[in-house]
């Protein structure tokens, strides 16, 4: 663990996979980029790979003042113990105030191991940071990261601090933060580190992967139209497609409509899905749980379709339409090729 | 060649049956008014270690943090199959986040004879995956979590096939390890009727004093305490007695335990309230789904 500084940087790990950086280090460099602005810091992108140092210009276009690079060969591959090993030295070394992560496969692996190890506080899945106070028995705690997260299965969110053991760490859900424009024009500075590292911190060998590319993007497209357990039939989500295919957006569902059988895990938007943001969000026959809403509340503007006026989605939905989706989802369809 | 499996489970509300009542006026959650169950994932890693031990050996070795209630899940784990059970139970313990959680775990781990340290990916009340491989770290041991099969187990090394999101991955590895296990690596087997009828009446020492206190309400401490000596040890000398141990014999540090060992506090807690937004009902009739499809297409929502 490290003390408590107020000069320390922000941090951001920026994960990459055979050379490529993931786009959660990127969203994070947005927020990181408030961060470190508020606090008046700068912001360090970590990167850990081997042969990786012609990443660096696009992590300091994203938000970066400086990379910590650690390069080796032992490096190319992600495994917990050995970029557990080299991000613990590097805190050591430099103390940042704040470490966050993105809470993919890799940082949710990753992330708890470095906490362990540095005896430091981790929130997991937040959705969002800020910087504010924190008052405990008349002492004022000053611009701590606040991490803000839903527990509960989403009934409640929680606002998580730590005041004494730093750094302050959390992980972030991809697709949470919004992407930041790159600034072309950022200078950057690029800290190479020397690393040690030996067989012993790699007791894992990687004998075989396959990476899957997920059948929709739902992420990158600026409509989505999902479906919920009220669209009754796998032969029925038929309507889900082709309203989608009618405006040009991503098919979506409802983890129940992905537990029917519906439609395919990749098409899943929630909590336990994929995080969207797009320009309009087409809720068919979703009754708009809460872990639903965690992943499409933040839609410019959304249309909620179902019979239930009670639904919650309604709650949220820009466009109330109560009634049969049966007979309004071809009525969009229609109106959509009458206009377009 | 046998292995031993130590599975680390966790008894949590049920968060699928939350509802309007189960939340106080201050935003809290009233977590006696939901249903206490085994956190569905570590019922897979309980099968996992279940299975280890029906095709090679060993012994299975169940543990859980928590209040005196928490036993009921290890009854439950004795029904499907495990040797022995430990209840993990201190008032210092309360307040531990996954840090301090993960140093008192690892001090009753490394009590124990283990290969194969076991975890479910998460639990339902936190979702954060961080106890499996923080426990992982404080006993300086690697870990495989996202299992989702179990490809082989020789001469004391372990291959497994990981879950990793967008895809999966193959990893060897020499014991020992910790795995943290997904819901989709197995079905886990119902409770065993013979022993179930057996292990209903296993008991921790906390339960046997708080029984002996009901049946005997005017006996003095002194003799509850020496029924409680002797009822101890008959369920012992067969076989149903629950491991309890406390932090003085865990030998933990008290620094890294409880509050005090958790770096990360609550700032504060709201229920989620749904924010009100400006909104339309639109008629669900051909003009009204019509006008809406044209209002968002001069506003270019719909290009």
């Amino acid at each position: 663990m490290i003390s408590v500084n107020r000069n320390g940087e922000v941090w951001v790990f920026a994960e990459q996979h055979e050379g490529n950086l993931e786009d959660i280090g990127l969203e994070l460099l947005g927020r990181a980029r408030t961060l470190g602005d508020t606090l008046g810091v700068k912001v360090g992108a970590v990167l850990i790979g081997d042969e990786v140092k012609r990443l660096t210009e696009k992590l300091c276009h994203y938000g970066a003042d400086k990379v910590y690079v650690l390069e080796h060969p032992l490096l190319e591959h992600y495994q917990a113990n050995s970029y557990g090993k080299v991000i613990y030295d590097l805190i050591h070394k430099y103390e940042p105030q704040i470490m966050i992560y993105g809470a993919s496969a890799c940082g949710r692996d990753l992330a708890p191991r470095v906490a362990s190890a540095a005896k430091a506080g981790l929130t997991a899945d937040c959705t969002d940071l800020q910087i504010g106070d924190h008052e405990n028995k008349d002492v004022v705690h000053k611009n701590l990261l606040l991490q803000i997260r839903p527990a509960f299965g989403g009934n409640i969110i929680a606002t998580i601090i730590n005041y004494d053991r730093w750094p302050q760490m959390a992980t972030v859900r991809e697709g949470v933060m919004p992407m930041p424009e790159p600034l072309t024009a950022r200078k950057h500075e690029i800290i190479a580190e020397k690393v040690h590292l030996t067989h012993d911190e790699l007791p894992i060998e990687i004998l075989n992967e396959h990476k899957r590319e997920k059948k929709v993007n739902l992420k990158a497209s600026r409509i989505v139209v999902s479906g919920g357990a009220g669209v009754g039939s796998k032969e029925n989500f038929r309507l889900i497609w082709d309203l989608a295919n009618a405006l040009g957006a991503a098919p979506g569902a409802t983890r129940a409509a992905v537990d029917l059988g519906f439609i395919d895990r990749d098409h899943q938007v929630g909590q336990t899905g994929t995080t969207v943001r797009p320009s309009l969000y087409i809720a068919v026959g979703i009754s708009g749980a809460i872990q639903h809403q965690a992943g499409m509340g933040e839609s410019q503007k959304i249309i909620a379709i179902n019979n239930d006026p009670q639904a919650p989605i309604f709650d949220i939905a820009h466009y109330k339409v109560i009634g049969d989706l049966n007979e309004i989802v071809p009525k969009m369809i229609k109106a959509i090729k009458a206009r377009v | 060649m046998a292995y031993n499996c130590v599975v680390s489970v966790k008894q949590v509300p049920d968060t699928k049956k939350i509802t309007g009542e189960a939340m106080n006026d201050d935003g809290t959650v009233n977590r006696g008014s939901l249903p206490a169950i085994f956190n569905p994932e570590d019922l897979n890693a309980l099968e996992l270690a279940l299975d280890i031990k029906d095709k090679y050996g060993g012994k299975v070795t169940v543990i859980t943090m928590g209040l005196p209630a928490a036993s009921a899940i290890l009854r439950e784990s004795l029904y499907r199959g495990a040797d022995d059970a430990v209840l993990i139970t201190d008032r210092r313990c309360a307040a531990s986040d996954t840090l301090a959680t993960s140093y008192i775990l690892s001090c009753a781990v490394k009590k124990l004879d283990y290969d194969i340290v076991l975890c479910g990916r998460q639990a339902i009340d936190g979702d954060t995956a961080q106890v499996g491989p923080q426990l992982a770290e404080k006993l300086g041991i690697p870990q495989i979590t996202y299992l989702e099969e179990l490809l082989s187990l020789e001469e004391k090394v372990i291959t497994a096939r990981r879950n990793i999101g967008n895809g999966w991955q193959e990893v060897k590895c020499k014991l020992p390890v910790l795995l943290t296990v997904i819901d989709e690596a197995n079905e886990p087997r119902v409770a065993v009727a013979k022993r179930l009828m057996k292990y209903k009446k296993a008991r921790t020492p906390v339960e046997i004093q708080m029984q002996l206190k009901q049946d005997n309400p005017h006996a003095s401490d002194e003799e509850l305490k020496q029924l409680g000596r002797t009822k101890t040890e008959e369920l012992e000398k067969k076989g149903l007695l629950i491991k309890q141990w406390d932090l003085d014999y865990l030998g933990a540090d008290l620094q890294w335990c409880g509050r005090d060992g958790s770096p990360t506090k609550v700032h504060r807690i709201q229920s989620v309230v749904l924010t009100a937004r400006e909104s339309k009902t639109i008629e669900p009739s051909d003009k009204g789904v019509a006008d809406m499809i044209h209002e968002l297409i001069s506003d270019k929502t719909i290009s």
